[in-house]
């Protein structure tokens, strides 16, 4: 029994370290500031409790038949019985695990519903779209109805809902902002579609989660929510001070590395469209309307190094 | 020179150099070695043409050590680089290629070799069967799989190792962002290591068919051979879809081709796709037969009969079918939608059921048993509760909606080691220890067994437990560094310090191999575990025919049921035995592979058309040779008895 129940308190020694050292400063995704990584903290945080019972049940039968039948403990002369299957037995270790499995599911069925819709709250905000469509090893991200585009940085204006067209100028990415919500992929041949909220103010970490070569590790951007209005003053800055995009800087800025931030007017949009090809049924409905850009069509570059 | 600058390694360093150097110094001693104890002969005739399931068993084993010793080494590089914020041990193209090989190296050579072993060492004899059903294309699936793991494995010091991870998504694998040869490695060597894991299924799947001995149905096969013929029936489904998918993994690097090309048409969404659909029952086709060595030893060592026997083999057979259902998991974040994400969570889910009727039912076979902590006892035991950490992680991922946080970062990581390594490595090790004195005529030790699987599983938690946490504060997985503000260096600095008491643990392995080999007694019984199967009926060591005579079984438990209820398994006179004869054409056409494969990597075409040429001269040789086997006369049989009883 000893050695069972040192692994036993080893472990819960170990977990408590964990979340104590761990407490001096909330885990990202676990400290949503957002209506969509809130549901997917509050499905975390239900499946890590659920799981611990299991968890705890299985411990303690375990170490219940370590102490109980091993031999020590046993008469010299004993002899485990011959025991097959039991009928009630196996409905209960069946029956519980698929009620729990229903009930999981039942939530994550919902969770995905309300993660792929507008954000809870926001429905009748008008969404702010933008297009975040990444390069080796950057984020360009192209606000179309604003006119402007920036480099490896993204304002955001609170409380409103956020819409994010995601493509790729190169490898698979994905387009993950912990505290806003869960990642998307972004990828050269179709748009996703992320729905994004911020409830408050403040500075959030964004970056590439899926690994796309050399300089992945430093592929990241950084989010400042504000005010609509704090929004609007610094779209209008930009649109002042900002020079505009072209066919050929927008080349320059795809080609391999890792830019600083840079702000631009206009957006690579008019020139560079996003994919069109292999749409999916339920994000494209809005599409296909606020999408139609002035820009020529017929070109076909940017895509390909 | 042009010619030769194709084969130099793209971003060279002293590791790598220094790796050439001691490829080529042990490559020459092992040379000299067999020359000077004359060992040619010996290695050509038992060895390198053996047909004998339980020599190729123990040649899948040396491979699979030897390939945990090469991850191995990935690994703790890749936890020392992580240690500290922004490490310069590797730069990031060095990590790329370490975790790309990691990845593969452990899963596709290490991992499945390891249960090749077990399958070929054990399944004939516990069905009480001589041989596999077609012995000499069980050594041309050994000698394919060994040939591609080697070619694999120079790509480190010739070309350049393939850098786009274990899963080589496109575009990223493509010509576009991976120039150097590394991807082809990846294609070529898995395909030829591969088709030799398709021909070990076809192989199994008849031999636990056709071969069993008198009296043992289906239901009376022990639990291991249950699982490996489960197991097999997945290979044979998904291993032509990796077939397939590598080879438009070439076609699109050296032919031109735009399956998953970024223009023309190509969508980088199919090769996830088809990637995952052989994937996913991958990671089963590995699971299950851990399942099956942890019935055996947990049941052996509580001295009762598995529990709910029959509700083991039926969660087995739901699992191999989910196991097809359940690949999108590997990117809800791909954007198919709610509906589709709806459906592969619930399937996902649904494992967990089947997963934890298992569970119970080893709890269950402890229970009024009498228990033996033994090393592979105490790895089953070890493996109980942080497997089912593990799968409960599993359940949490599979929450769709959720997995946007968890995909992609070290919380994944974390999972995924944690089935793996308490699920398949503790099985491997447990049955290593419980099979080695069947294999070679002694014990491992027992207590430096012992130290190793709790240095393993100490290593194990602080490996790994502090990813869960970096997972949820944002740590990507698969960034060769950090920065100190992000807060990852403290679990980072955990997680390394129990790589390193796990690489401590493994060491004890080999040290263990070492000392049992010197001081361990070679005065064993056959059933050194007082064991319950057909396996630990025969002689050790098992000679070449396995049984004199062939058993006759009536349980899942033939040879308990002959120690307590006097069955009688072995009744009648010998009789000349037919065995299969040696033969060096798998190996010779294996040989011709690699120089293929090597070729084909590196688009010499010449050298393709000859080789395939030489490839297909061997199996012509093969069809019109006339081999009838031989015979095993009974004067043989009755010499090699006595002296085996006497010993």
């Amino acid at each position: 029994m000893h050695k069972k129940g040192i692994k036993a308190a080893l472990l819960s020694v170990f977990f408590t370290i964990i979340t104590v050292l761990a407490g001096c400063e909330p885990l990202l995704v676990l400290d949503p500031k957002g209506p969509q990584a809130e549901r997917q903290a509050s499905d975390i945080l239900l499946s890590i409790g659920l799981m611990a019972i299991i968890v705890i049940v299985v411990f303690a039968l375990l170490v219940y038949m370590l102490v109980k039948y091993r031999a020590s403990k046993q008469r010299a002369d004993y002899e485990p019985p011959h025991i097959e299957g039991n009928l009630w037995v196996e409905v209960i270790m069946v029956g519980i695990p698929v009620i729990i499995v229903a009930f999981l599911s039942y939530v994550s069925v919902q969770s995905n519903y309300i993660v792929e819709a507008k954000p809870k709250g926001y429905e009748d905000t008008k969404p702010l779209v933008v297009y975040a469509s990444s390069s080796n090893w950057k984020w360009h991200f192209s606000y179309p109805e604003e006119g402007i585009e920036t480099v490896n940085y993204l304002y955001i204006p609170t409380d409103r809902a956020l819409e994010f067209r995601l493509y790729s100028h190169g490898p698979i990415t994905s387009f993950w902002i912990p505290q806003l919500g869960g990642q998307k992929y972004a990828m050269a041949d179709m748009v996703t579609t992320l729905h994004l909220a911020a409830d408050v103010p403040g500075e959030f970490m964004g970056r590439n989660a899926n690994f796309s070569g050399k300089g992945f590790a430093e592929n990241t951007f950084n989010v400042t929510a504000m005010s609509q209005k704090d929004f609007d003053d610094w779209v209008k800055e930009v649109k002042e001070t900002a020079k505009p995009i072209t066919e050929k800087k927008f080349e320059e800025l795809l080609e391999p590395g890792h830019l600083g931030q840079q702000t631009y007017t206009g957006t690579h949009l008019e020139f560079s469209p996003p994919p069109s090809g292999h749409e999916h049924g339920e994000e494209s409905s809005e599409t296909s309307e606020s999408d139609t850009h002035t820009g020529s069509h017929t070109e076909h570059e940017g895509m390909s190094h | 020179m042009d010619f030769f600058d194709r084969f130099a390694v793209p971003h060279p360093s002293i590791a790598i150099y220094a790796s050439m150097a001691a490829i080529g110094l042990t490559v020459i001693a092992v040379i000299a070695g067999l020359t000077y104890f004359k060992k040619w002969g010996y290695l050509w005739r038992e060895w390198l043409t053996t047909v004998d399931h339980k020599r190729i068993g123990i040649m899948y084993l040396l491979s699979a050590l030897l390939m945990l010793f090469r991850g191995g080494v990935d690994a703790i590089m890749m936890r020392a680089q992580l240690a500290v914020p922004e490490n310069t041990l590797l730069d990031a193209q060095h990590y790329n290629e370490i975790f790309t090989t990691h990845g593969i190296v452990m899963i596709l050579f290490m991992a499945m070799p390891f249960i090749m072993f077990f399958m070929n060492f054990v399944v004939p004899l516990q069905i009480g069967a001589r041989d596999v059903a077609f012995p000499r294309l069980n050594a041309l699936s050994f000698w394919l799989f060994f040939m591609g793991a080697m070619l694999f494995n120079i790509s480190f010091v010739v070309g350049g190792s393939p850098d786009a991870g274990w899963t080589s998504y496109f575009p990223l694998a493509g010509n576009e962002f991976s120039e150097s040869v590394g991807t082809n490695y990846y294609m070529i060597a898995i395909q030829i290591a591969g088709i030799g894991t398709l021909m070990t299924g076809i192989n199994f799947i008849t031999t636990i068919l056709k071969m069993r001995a008198p009296g043992m149905t289906l239901m009376k096969m022990p639990m291991f051979t249950w699982s490996a013929l489960i197991a097999n029936v997945i290979i044979v489904f998904a291993f032509p879809v990796l077939a397939v998918l590598l080879a438009m993994g070439t076609l699109d690097r050296q032919f031109g081709t735009h399956f998953f090309t970024m223009d023309n048409g190509g969508m980088d969404m199919l090769w996830a796709n088809i990637f995952w659909v052989w994937g996913h029952p991958e990671v089963y086709i590995l699971i299950l037969p851990a399942f099956g060595i942890y019935s055996e030893v947990i049941s052996t060592f509580a001295r009762r009969n598995l529990y709910g026997y029959k509700s083991m083999v039926g969660s087995m057979v739901i699992i191999s079918l989910l196991s097809f259902l359940v690949w999108a998991h590997h990117f809800f974040t791909m954007g198919q939608g709610a509906l589709t994400n709806s459906i592969f969570s619930i399937t996902t889910m649904a494992i967990a059921v089947p997963t934890g009727v298992k569970i119970f039912n080893w709890l269950l076979t402890l229970r009024k048993g009498k228990i033996v902590f033994t090393t592979p006892m105490l790895y089953s035991m070890l493996f109980i509760p942080l497997f089912t950490l593990g799968g409960v992680t599993g359940v949490m991922l599979a929450m769709s909606a959720a997995d946007y946080q968890y995909h992609n970062t070290m919380f994944l990581v974390a999972h995924f080691h944690n089935v793996i390594i308490p699920g398949v490595v503790y099985a491997m090790l447990a049955g290593l220890h419980y099979y080695w004195p069947k294999m070679f005529g002694f014990m491992l030790n027992e207590k430096i067994g012992k130290w190793t699987a709790w240095l393993l599983s100490i290593g194990f938690i602080f490996a790994f437990m502090p990813m869960y946490v970096s997972g949820l504060d944002g740590q990507a997985r698969r960034m060769y560094t950090y920065s100190e503000a992000s807060g990852f260096s403290l679990m980072n600095m955990i997680s390394f310090v129990g790589a390193a008491i796990m690489a401590i643990g493994f060491v004890l392995i080999v040290y263990n191999i070492y000392y049992s080999t010197r001081y361990e007694s070679r005065d064993i019984s056959n059933d050194p575990w007082d064991a319950r199967t057909l396996e630990w009926s025969t002689h050790t060591p098992v000679p070449e025919y396995n049984f004199a005579i062939l058993p006759d079984v009536r349980s899942n438990e033939a040879l308990w049921d002959a120690k307590k209820n006097g069955h009688v398994l072995f009744k009648g006179d010998y009789e000349k035995i037919h065995m299969p004869n040696n033969s060096g054409i798998p190996f010779i056409m294996s040989c011709i592979f690699f120089v293929w494969g090597f070729s084909f990597i590196f688009s010499l075409w010449i050298p393709v058309i000859v080789t395939t040429i030489g490839i297909f001269v061997c199996m012509a040789l093969r069809s019109f040779e006339q081999d009838h086997g031989r015979y095993i006369t009974v004067k043989e049989i009755e010499e090699t008895e006595t002296n085996l009883r006497g010993a």
